[in-house]
């Protein structure tokens, strides 16, 4: 049992919870133009990840509130709490400084929550959805 | 159809008509109710009205000077008189108040909050009928209700005068700890009779000596 700390009612019981799946998935910006296998991208591929993964979650027995979360898949350690909507918090410091070159180093585990963002809008969509397509394909 | 006499609505025909979502358990209450240890009863028909709004808004101030303000954080209850309104949520409110407060009997409660609310943003909503209230009393209340909640209910932690949105035997409650040694519990309409059986059996353990 995880012991939630929710950003309104402070902790509790996992169980008053509903998990809201990965987190900072945003919406396309073109819907109507992406094909069917970024339309299916967007809906259904999730990273797989192993280590720290920002996901949503709903005190839906208490406030009814969402906000995100920030969990290590490995050892369910809570690293962080936040709002929807704020920037991961692990990846904000970087990321002002080098963009691109700041989710590099892990782009292998967690950095492809880095790529999914950018695959929603169009430009850029091309080369991460190439890459991701092989991993969910093997699922 | 034009020959059916349209009954007369007045106060008393409205209350006579209406049955209480644990009713039925009425007398159930009374026998398992152990005096002076741990009392459980319905409270029927109070007055209960969902507000969604923002505190800091000028319809949350208009909405807060009718009900005796609005509650800031998780756990607070404010209001005045023997109107309470109780935090669910940063936006989302409950108003509990006596049954004369519903304006099937006569009461301009729900009147008053919507004309506060005004063209506001936000909602105000008679819930009145969406769950009944539960009362637990005794020095074996917290013990009773620990058997089916994962709070701290301890009294250091969870302090007379606060409610909270919670599960009791896995039930969705609002729980508000009214005295040191007195809670009302809000389950919905459709799970009173169900949590309402669930604290009988929690409780009949106090009705028989304790072992040494
Ligand atoms: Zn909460």
């Amino acid at each position: 049992m995880l012991l939630i700390s929710c950003p309104n009612c402070g902790s509790r019981d996992e169980t008053e919870f509903h998990y809201g799946g990965q987190a900072h998935v945003a919406y396309p910006e073109n819907p109507n133009e992406l094909n069917d296998r970024e339309w299916a991208e967007f809906l259904f591929y999730r990273d797989n990840t192993k280590g720290a993964f920002a996901e949503r979650w709903l005190h839906s027995t208490g406030c009814r509130q969402w906000f995100n979360m920030l969990r290590d898949t490995v050892t369910y350690e809570i690293q962080a709490i936040y709002p929807m909507g704020a920037p991961r918090p692990d990846k904000a410091a970087p990321a002002p400084e080098s963009g691109t070159a700041s989710t590099a180093p892990d782009s292998t585990t967690t950095g492809t929550a880095a790529p999914s963002i950018a695959a929603t809008s169009l430009a850029t969509s091309t080369a991460p959805a190439s890459t991701t397509a092989p991993e969910g394909a093997t699922k | 159809m034009a020959e059916t006499a349209a009954p007369k609505t007045s106060p008393e025909t409205n209350l006579s008509l209406r049955t209480s979502p644990a009713a039925v358990l009425r007398a159930a209450f009374e026998t398992g109710s152990v005096p002076g240890t741990v009392e459980l009863s319905e409270i029927t028909f109070l007055t209960m009205v969902g507000l969604r709004v923002a505190r800091d808004t000028d319809a949350g101030q208009r909405i807060a000077s009718v009900t005796g303000g609005l509650p800031a954080t998780c756990g607070a209850v404010s209001g005045s008189g023997d109107t309470s309104v109780l935090w669910l949520g940063p936006e989302e409110f409950l108003v509990v108040a006596p049954l004369e407060a519903h304006e099937s009997l006569g009461g301009d409660l729900i009147q008053a909050l919507r004309e506060a609310l005004a063209d506001g943003e936000g909602q105000v909503v008679d819930l009145s009928a969406n769950r009944t209230t539960f009362e637990l009393t005794g020095p074996r209340s917290r013990a009773v209700l620990e058997k089916g909640c994962s709070l701290d209910l301890h009294p250091r932690e969870f302090k007379a005068g606060t409610a909270l949105s919670t599960e009791i035997g896995n039930i969705p409650v609002v729980l508000w700890k009214t005295g040191e040694e007195s809670f009302r519990i809000f389950p919905r309409a459709s799970f009173a009779e169900f949590l309402g059986r669930w604290l009988l059996d929690a409780m009949r353990e106090y009705a028989s000596p304790e072992v040494p």
